[in-house]
């Protein structure tokens, strides 16, 4: 390379997309490049202008608009306008001046078709908003192994299987012999199709039950059973299974939720292995598993709240591994649920049995299963509608405090907004909050559901979930009638908005503005998945996870073919950096927060963050445009 | 730092005709096409005039002593700077290279033992200047080098307007009445050199001493001038000397 091309090369080498390209690359950009200096305030595109040049900004800064003026871009050293244009009609569509005293290198044409054709990151960067979230989605999932290694690489051997009619003696040294730690129970006959297979031989059997090593003491020994006792007297009958193609990951959640040890490993419906939690261990041994289970083992809620820091390593160790957002957040959410039902079997155990059902339901990210590091408490009680506020409510009250307080001290700290069971307006029979949930869909205005709409993510983590369903269910039923209530929450859903993108070392704001820093959940996770509660409550979706969310809009015609994918791109990112920069902050020894500073925002980040911002402000404005007030409720 | 000679103003008229009586008279078939080559008329509009920055680096300060080593050059307008254009030769200077302006140059002894003599690229660089108008930053080292090196090979010298963005400096920072007030005052004189130049523009810095880079960077700066203080509209012979 020449001396003097150099300086062009190096400076371009430093910046998105240049960043990656091939030297041969950068070498033909830098001999073809043209300069033009341009005084503070003059012209640089002019709208409808032919254009056949991407520009580069050597030194200076440069504001882009939109046709109606409005600014869309300010950009500084090393950033690109006009590719927009370049890519589509070589006629300018977004306007651009420079603010100050600026050098603009321009590249030719076929300079710019030509890196499009040979470097697929840089086509990518170029091409508007979705490929870019696509591409950097898409490569987190790849960077993550236990994401995509199915679980049956885990299963080495076959199960051990005995006849319902064994002894447990027989299976229990059947068992020993083959060094396993579980045995499937299997039955001849298939009443139960789920389950059921065909041996080599044409025998059709089904499975009807595991039982495991610690089963073999509970079930039978200390209950004194003689070791003749027929296999299939003592076998559970929860029977929890996984199939061979599912992921390492949704192994794990699965034993998390259901609070097992061994997992039977079905090709369709034949077993062909149980894996054990350890063999999971062993393969991702920093996974939240040791910290979840330590949660059931404690005793006292100090106990609990001394597991705080294992829960911040946890976190920290799973975005380091290149975990994804929907991982991260049903992880957390996962090992908050933990907390909370073991606090209320820690409750149970201190105040006595209930004296009537109830269920205790999140709301909020931990019913979305979208817990971050940084969080509060959003809980309630649905008690049975034979609940008697003067005999019953004392006891409900004390429990209710025993888990909040106790969640307070485990670091989720008391829900400002006080929608927590502790709270009587939140602690109610069922029928009581069919009454809630109506009137708020009957006679919404923004302003009463400004402080409600938390309750429409609702999940049952402990006791009768079936209360949580039967409100899910009327939610999924009324909402899609109900288009004021939609409007009601479509215009609370424009209550926050994102900025612009960034500049320099500042957060730059729609009207030009800068701030130091930006609140990421207030700014872009949080105004995100309000939206999409929207769109969700209106096609009747019972999900209450916002990529699940999506996922049902996306069957459904509320959003342009294509848009569910970009939102979700965009969500995911939105999400991913708010968690990395809370690793920033742990790492650095600061409370992580929700704010991000622009000084720690990567160039490519702050490229598709940007992207970002601008599929949710364009989500915003068709959700005000889909779900209008209806003209009659105007002006109220 | 150079001190400003005495500015020995040509009427633009003048160009015109000496242009027009070198190519009458000029036995070099070389330097008789370059005299043919018409300039534009004083009268054009900055912005329609073809232009190329120029710059030579030497081995001193002294034509008479020292020789040229390298040169760049890169045709421009107010619109475009056209790095793709660009032409730079590494040439031999008759007298010996001391170790001084080897650190200063970064351009090593054997790069310039390998290197041709002026004459064998003296055509090429005339046709690379014909037809445009010169651009340098301070010219009288330019100037008076190629002069006396032309004049060494071919028998006689060559001279052209010039556009000097050194002296287009001066004019706002040494020759005004607010600079004769700071001198007055005893504050040091606003540097006119290149970088320092380009800085009070915006220009980024670039390192220096290499003839392309400081031609592209004279290009540069002479845009961010006429964008600042002149007008596209501008005529030609106001600012060409």
């Amino acid at each position: 390379m020449e001396v003097e091309l150099l300086e062009i090369r190096q400076h371009m080498g430093q910046f998105p997309p240049f960043d990656g390209l091939s030297d041969e690359l950068l070498d033909t950009i830098a001999e073809h490049v043209e300069v033009r200096y341009f005084k503070t305030g003059s012209e640089i595109l002019k709208l409808d202008q032919s254009l056949t040049e991407l520009c580069y900004i050597r030194s200076g800064a440069v504001e882009v608009y939109r046709r109606q003026g409005e600014l869309y871009n300010r950009l500084g050293e090393g950033d690109i306008f006009g590719h927009f244009s370049l890519l589509r009609n070589h006629k300018v569509r977004l306007p651009a001046t420079a603010i100050e005293d600026t050098l603009i290198y321009f590249i030719s044409g076929a300079v710019f078709k030509r890196l499009c054709e040979e470097d697929d990151n840089f086509a990518d960067f170029v091409e508007l908003e979705r490929p870019r979230l696509e591409t950097v989605a898409e490569q987190q999932k790849k960077s993550n192994d236990m994401m995509v290694t199915r679980i049956r690489k885990l299963v080495t051997r076959y199960p051990v299987m005995v006849e319902s009619t064994t002894s447990v003696q027989q299976a229990a040294r059947q068992v020993s012999d083959a060094q396993a730690s579980a045995v499937l129970v299997i039955n001849e006959g298939s009443n139960n199709p789920r389950y059921s297979f065909q041996d080599s031989e044409g025998k059709t059997w089904q499975m009807c039950g595991i039982l495991t090593d610690s089963d073999f003491r509970t079930r039978i020994v200390a209950e004194g059973l003689s070791a003749q006792t027929p296999i299939g007297d003592v076998v559970s009958e929860r029977l929890i299974t996984i199939q061979s193609d599912a992921s390492i990951y949704e192994a794990m959640l699965t034993m998390l939720r259901s609070n097992v040890h061994h997992l039977p490993v079905l090709y369709r419906q034949r077993p062909v292995g149980v894996v054990h939690l350890s063999d999971i261990i062993r393969y991702e041994t920093h996974s939240g598993l040791y910290l979840v289970s330590n949660i059931f083992n404690q005793s006292s809620a100090q106990g609990l709240a001394k597991l705080l820091p294992d829960v911040r390593a946890a976190f920290v160790r799973m975005v380091q591994e290149g975990a994804n957002s929907q991982m991260v957040g049903s992880a957390l959410s996962t090992i908050g649920r933990s907390f909370t039902r073991r606090l209320l079997e820690l409750a149970e155990e201190a105040l006595g049995p209930p004296p009537v059902p109830y269920c205790y339901m999140v709301n909020g990210s931990m019913a979305r299963n979208e817990q971050s590091i940084v969080t509060d408490q959003d809980n309630a009680l649905i008690l049975s509608d034979d609940f008697n506020p003067a005999e019953h409510d004392a006891y409900f009250h004390a429990l209710a405090a025993f888990v909040s307080d106790g969640l307070d001290a485990c670091g989720y700290t008391y829900c400002k907004g006080d929608v927590m069971a502790t709270n009587r307006q939140w602690r109610q029979p069922l029928n009581v909050w069919k009454s809630y949930f109506k009137e708020w869909m009957a006679n919404p205005t923004p302003e009463k559901l400004l402080h409600s709409s938390i309750f429409f993510d609702l999940d049952s983590i402990y006791g009768e979930d079936h209360f949580v369903e039967a409100l899910q269910d009327l939610i999924a039923e009324t909402a899609p009638q109900s288009p004021l209530f939609l409007a009601a929450m479509a215009r609370n859903a424009l209550n926050r908005t994102p900025p612009l993108g960034f500049f320099r070392t500042f957060v730059m704001e729609k009207d030009g503005k800068h701030n130091n820093s930006i609140n990421l959940k207030r700014r872009g996770t949080a105004p995100m998945v309000d939206l999409v509660r929207v769109h969700a409550l209106a096609c009747g979706s019972k999900a209450q996870n916002s990529f699940k969310r999506l996922e049902d809009i996306s069957h459904t015609q509320l959003l342009a073919t294509g848009v569910s994918d970009k939102l979700s791109y965009a969500l995911e990112f939105l999400c991913m950096s708010r968690i990395r920069h809370q690793v920033i902050d742990l790492e650095e020894d600061r409370m992580p927060d929700n704010n991000i500073e622009p000084e720690n925002v990567e160039d490519s980040e702050r490229h598709t963050l940007k992207d970002a911002f601008q599929v949710l402000s364009n989500a915003q404005k068709f959700l005000k445009f889909r779900y209008p007030m209806p003209a009659q409720r105007q002006g109220r | 730092m150079y001190e400003i000679r005495p500015r020995q103003k040509l009427v633009q008229a003048d160009w015109i005709s000496y242009m027009a009586e070198r190519a009458l008279r000029s036995q070099d078939g070389a330097l008789k096409r370059f005299f043919e080559t018409p300039l534009p008329d004083p009268g054009t509009p900055i912005a329609e005039v073809p232009m190329v920055a120029l710059d030579m680096e030497t081995t001193g300060l002294d034509e008479r002593r020292h020789g040229i080593i390298s040169i760049g050059a890169v045709p421009f307008t107010l619109n475009r700077i056209k790095l793709a254009e660009r032409r730079y030769w590494v040439v031999k200077p008759p007298r010996p290279l001391d170790e001084a302006s080897i650190a200063y140059h970064h351009i090593t002894h054997s790069e310039i033992a390998n290197a041709p003599d002026l004459d064998a690229v003296l055509d090429e660089l005339l046709e690379a200047l014909a037809g445009r108008v010169v651009v340098v930053h301070f010219r009288n080292i330019e100037r008076p080098f190629l002069d006396a090196a032309v004049k060494d090979r071919r028998g006689e010298g060559v001279m052209f307007p010039m556009i000097d963005t050194m002296s287009l400096e001066a004019r706002m920072h040494r020759q005004t009445l607010w600079a004769r007030f700071r001198r007055w005052l005893g504050r040091p004189p606003v540097s006119i050199r290149l970088n320092a130049s380009r800085a009070r523009y915006g220009l980024p810095a670039y390192q220096g001493h290499h003839a392309l880079v400081d031609a592209m960077a004279t290009a540069e700066l002479l845009q961010a001038q006429i964008s600042h203080h002149y007008t596209p509209d501008t005529p030609l012979k106001n600012i060409w000397c």
